[in-house]
């Protein structure tokens, strides 16, 4: 698998996402400057967490001008692998690659702490090695994480299963109280209706060593990598 | 701006308001040969106030130990100190005071507080991987204190937030002292390659001198001198005098800067926090015994109009002094581009070892770079101590007047929601305490840990000060904040190695004010050498006083610690059912100025609780040599709120796995002395059955009392008949209570007297 992490200005996740890959999956990765146009490759673009642009304006409102970004639009919409984590998910919702919007916490504060997701959907290629309902532990660290989107279309969202992780407590069960931001139904991440473009708030790339405090983030890449691997075979054969 | 500037005429009355003395002015006079100009009156201004030369400090600070074998810059030699501590690598740390500016902008004052810290360690080529804090305001009863609560956590946060570094440790304290000035100290610790470790000096004749970063603009002005006043009702005036901060540009700045230290671009580097340009310029020429002339029309500004006086002494943020060797401006600006930040060549080195300053041209300015720096020729004052009078009377506590008939049940959950003792879960959660996924132990511990990649090793750090000790007694509560400090880092599993100092005091000139600073550098003194921890560096703030009193003495400390295999890392709360607490120290009857005195019945009264430093000494090295074999499931010390309160956290501070525990010390002391009292030197332990020999053992083979007070289990606390209370309630209490006192009640308006 070959993974490029986007650095924007003000990105501060890259090193994170980079060090995932590279330390514990032991995978080829590299960075990508905004200014740049060359994906190197890439089987998956990560946009990582931190305050591209210092965040001014709305959250990844200025990133999505990026010449960089103008390469991940197309190498999503020619079905290529993209995932946003936290700032990252804020520009994919800004980009339009993925539905809706990520507003401020409605407790109007940042939090930093550890969450319990439930895995909705495990058919994803960012969920795959994921059980259906398992309960993870994944930290947060964010002020605007507050999913939102229009009537009726997150009603779409649910019926195409593109919920892939929900808020809950450490049982599972999906609660106001387990809502740690306000977002529409518990939301924590989701995918496009093709399935190859997801965003999630929850930090799994800070989810993967014991000293961490959980290792339940690794089932992210690696059900990238199973998909990869597979694709590859395929091509291969 | 026309060349034919024209400065305006330096009168008595100017000198007076640029807060000179008859004799400072006179000096001037003297190393000049002539008066001084508009221009220069403001440089020596801000120079020899007492933020930059700590003039009325800097004799006492140097009684401090300062030695130590694995030292690479000692206190006062560079922006912050340095500790070696292995595998080529160094550690750079240190604490600085932003009080005043967040007493009237608490939310600019607290985030430009946590840049300017940040900066001091990224200046020296380090990279920050962990931010502290350490916060104190008046009662959150008052409207006003929650709102300088209420904008300082997002000011700490947003910038710490932004900037990438985690914030994984802090203190906050509430008490009356400090209503009106709160204390606001940010700590920052980096970590750098020996060889990329980069100095703040200018040599070398010709080489280029260059401004990086952010514009210069009005901002901030004679922020330093505004810092070495007493707050007052026209404090709110001088909202103007407080910085701007820009996290995103000192992100970008933090990086560019790295990366022209490690292609060995420069010769040094200095960032620019109080009296700016100024500052940078003045202590990088005497610190390279040369000269710098410098073209301040060349100053890229913000603003239309600004005269040399103010681009020379404006503190906008987010700015760097470097001095470039010869041939590398190029490179240098490259990578300034590269991260979307102005570098600009505005001088030069020269071997005059003047500091000079030209307007198209034409000198404006001109004055030895050596007569304004703290070392050089800035004055140096021993000021005139006098023991308080209200000591004596506060040393007395009469036990005969707390009753012992109390509910103990209901008194520990009082103490369980007390300002003082809660769950700080509202204040840290809104830092970032994980970026650089390195965060093994974050806040809510007795320090933080942060693992160092590509090594074995961990840092263990740790801020401390109880300001109501050091108010009873500023020596004793000094030695108190020290041992506190490594005590928390040796319960961590690290070996205590440095400290840094973030000294918070009233205003010097009062005998008794300098009577406490006095004490409490003796009382550092004394600690230090015993743990072997020199100091580093650090801040000294005085005039730390409202209309209505001066803050509590408050010696804040940071301590850095060596963990050397992230194995040995230990957390405060215990593990497993059926293993065995253990008690280090002794239960004495002492209740002096306690938190439970302040909480139960709203005293600051008696003497501090005894502290025997050789004691705590062998303890320390006790526990260390148990952790470092395997044998401690859990280490947490006993500080405010005494035993019962260190019980109870160590039951419920893990919420994932809070677990029960069922005390019996049988002491025969008085029931408010056994639960409350804060003895110095004790540290709860739990550990498995088997391994409880071993430990005791070792305890008393260096005369250090030891002893099983009970077993980890059930889902209560018990202690002595005493305490009988199931965990919800006592997690219930602890967790909730900042929340409430918070959230529940509306923050004042920005606006309003002081």
């Amino acid at each position: 698998m070959k993974v490029g992490v986007v650095t924007f200005p003000g990105s501060n996740c890259d090193y994170d996402a980079y060090a995932a890959v590279r330390n514990i999956l032991n995978e080829e990765v590299n960075f990508l400057w905004h200014k740049s146009d060359d994906l190197m490759g890439s089987d998956l673009v990560i946009l990582p967490g931190g305050f591209s642009y210092g965040d001014y304006l709305r959250a990844g409102a200025i990133a999505k001008f990026s010449p960089i970004m103008k390469e991940v639009i197309q190498f999503a919409k020619d079905g290529g692998l993209v995932a946003g984590i936290c700032n990252g998910f804020q520009i994919l919702a800004e980009a339009s690659l993925l539905p809706g919007a990520l507003i401020r916490n409605d407790h109007l504060r940042f939090s930093c702490k550890f969450v319990y997701l439930r895995v909705e959907n495990n058919k994803t290629a960012f969920s795959s090695c994921y059980g259906e309902g398992q309960i993870i532990k994944i930290p947060i660290a964010h002020s605007e994480g507050n999913f939102y989107h229009f009537d009726g279309e997150v009603e779409k969202l649910e019926s195409n299963n593109q919920v892939v992780f929900r808020y809950c407590d450490e049982d599972g069960n999906v609660t106001e109280a387990a809502n740690p931001n306000g977002s529409l139904n518990n939301i924590a991440g989701l995918c496009n209706e093709q399935g190859n473009v997801f965003g999630m708030m929850p930090h799994p790339e800070r989810a993967v060593e014991d000293i961490l405090g959980s290792t339940d983030g690794l089932g992210l890449f690696e059900s990238v990598r199973s998909v990869i691997s597979k694709m590859t075979t395929a091509d291969a054969n | 701006m026309s060349a034919a500037y024209k400065q305006p005429e330096v009168s008595l009355e100017m000198v007076k308001s640029h807060g000179l003395n008859d004799e400072e002015y006179d000096l001037i006079k003297k190393i000049l040969g002539r008066e001084p100009n508009y221009t220069e009156l403001g440089i020596y201004s801000v120079m020899w106030s007492e933020h930059c030369s700590y003039k009325n400090s800097i004799a006492l600070l140097k009684t401090l130990p300062r030695d130590g074998d694995c030292l690479l810059a000692k206190a006062g030699e560079e922006n912050a100190g340095a500790v070696d501590i292995g595998d080529g690598l160094a550690v750079v740390f240190k604490i600085e005071s932003h009080n005043h500016p967040s007493a009237i902008e608490p939310y600019e004052g607290a985030a430009t507080g946590v840049g300017g810290i940040l900066r001091d360690i990224f200046t020296m080529g380090a990279r920050p991987i962990a931010a502290l804090n350490s916060l104190r305001f008046g009662s959150p009863d008052n409207p006003r204190v929650r709102y300088l609560v209420d904008g300082v956590v997002r000011g700490i946060g947003n910038y710490g937030n932004c900037f990438g570094v985690p914030t994984v440790a802090g203190e906050v304290y509430f008490d009356e002292s400090y209503t009106g000035n709160p204390l606001i100290n940010a700590m920052a610790v980096g970590i750098v390659k020996h060889n990329e470790m980069a100095s703040a000096t200018s040599e070398g004749n010709g080489n280029p001198i260059m401004i990086v970063g952010s514009k210069t603009g009005r901002d901030g002005n004679h922020g330093a001198t505004f810092a070495s006043e007493e707050i007052s009702e026209k404090s709110q005036e001088k909202r103007p005098s407080v910085q701007i901060g820009d996290p995103f540009t000192e992100k970008l700045l933090l990086e560019a800067t790295l990366e022209i230290i490690r292609e060995d671009l420069i010769v040094g580097i200095q960032d620019m926090g109080a009296a700016g340009i100024t500052c940078s310029c003045s202590e990088m020429s005497a610190k390279g015994e040369s000269g710098i002339e410098i073209d301040i029309d060349k100053v890229p500004v913000r603003e239309e109009k600004m005269v040399p006086y103010e681009i020379l002494l404006s503190e906008s943020q987010e700015r760097m002094l470097v001095c470039v060797k010869k041939g590398n401006e190029q490179r240098v600006t490259e990578i300034f581009d590269k991260w979307g930040l102005d570098s600009t060549l505005i001088g030069h080195v020269t071997d005059d070892k003047m500091f000079t300053v030209k307007l198209h041209g034409e000198i404006v300015s001109r004055i030895p770079s050596e007569s304004l720096v703290l070392g050089g020729g800035a004055p140096v004052y021993h000021r005139e101590t006098k023991r308080p009078a209200y000591l004596d009377d506060l040393h007395k506590l009469d036990f005969g007047s707390l009753p012992l008939d109390r509910n103990w049940n209901a008194t520990l959950l009082t103490m369980l929601a007390s300002p003082n003792i809660c769950q700080k879960g509202w204040v840290f959660d809104q830092y970032d305490s994980m970026v650089r996924t390195n965060t093994a132990v974050g806040p809510g511990s007795d320090a933080a840990v942060i693992r160092l990649r590509k090594t074995r090793k961990a840092l263990a750090m740790s801020t401390d000060c109880n300001g109501r000790y050091c108010y009873s007694n500023p020596r004793a509560g000094t030695r108190s904040a020290v041992a506190e400090s490594a005590r928390n880092v040796v319960c961590s599993g690290g070996q205590p190695v440095a400290i840094t100092n973030c000294l918070n005091f009233g205003n010097p000139y009062k005998p008794e004010i300098y009577y406490g600073f006095s004490e409490a550098i003796g009382g550092m003194s004394e600690a230090c050498l015993v743990f072997n921890t020199p100091v580093t560096g650090g801040n000294v703030s005085f005039y730390n006083e409202d209309p209505e009193r001066a803050v509590f003495p408050t010696p804040t400390i940071g301590m850095l610690g060596v963990i050397e295999d992230i194995d040995h890392i230990t957390t405060q709360w215990f593990k497993d059912a059926g293993d065995v607490i253990l008690l280090v120290g002794s239960n004495t009857k002492e209740l002096g100025v306690s938190e439970y005195l302040h909480t139960i019945y709203k005293q600051t009264r008696g003497d501090v609780p005894a502290l025997d430093l050789e004691f705590e000494k062998r303890m320390q090295d006790s526990l260390l040599t148990l952790i470092r074999k395997g044998v401690i499931k859990s280490a947490h010390d006993c500080t405010e709120g005494g035993l019962s309160v260190a019980l109870a956290e160590c039951c419920i501070s893990n919420a994932d796995n809070t677990t029960g525990a069922n005390v019996n010390t049988a002491d025969d002391i008085r029931a408010d002395a056994l639960l409350f009292g804060e003895s110095q030197s004790r540290i709860i332990l739990s550990c498995r059955e088997a391994d409880t020999a071993t430990i005791i053992e070792l305890f008393k083979n260096n005369s250090v009392s030891c002893r099983k007070i009970g077993a980890v289990g059930g889902d209560r606390l018990k202690i002595d008949g005493l305490v009988d209370l199931p965990l919800e309630k006592i997690a219930g209490a602890y967790f909730n209570a900042m929340h409430e006192f918070m959230d529940a009640r509306p923050v004042e308006p920005a606006t309003g007297a002081v």
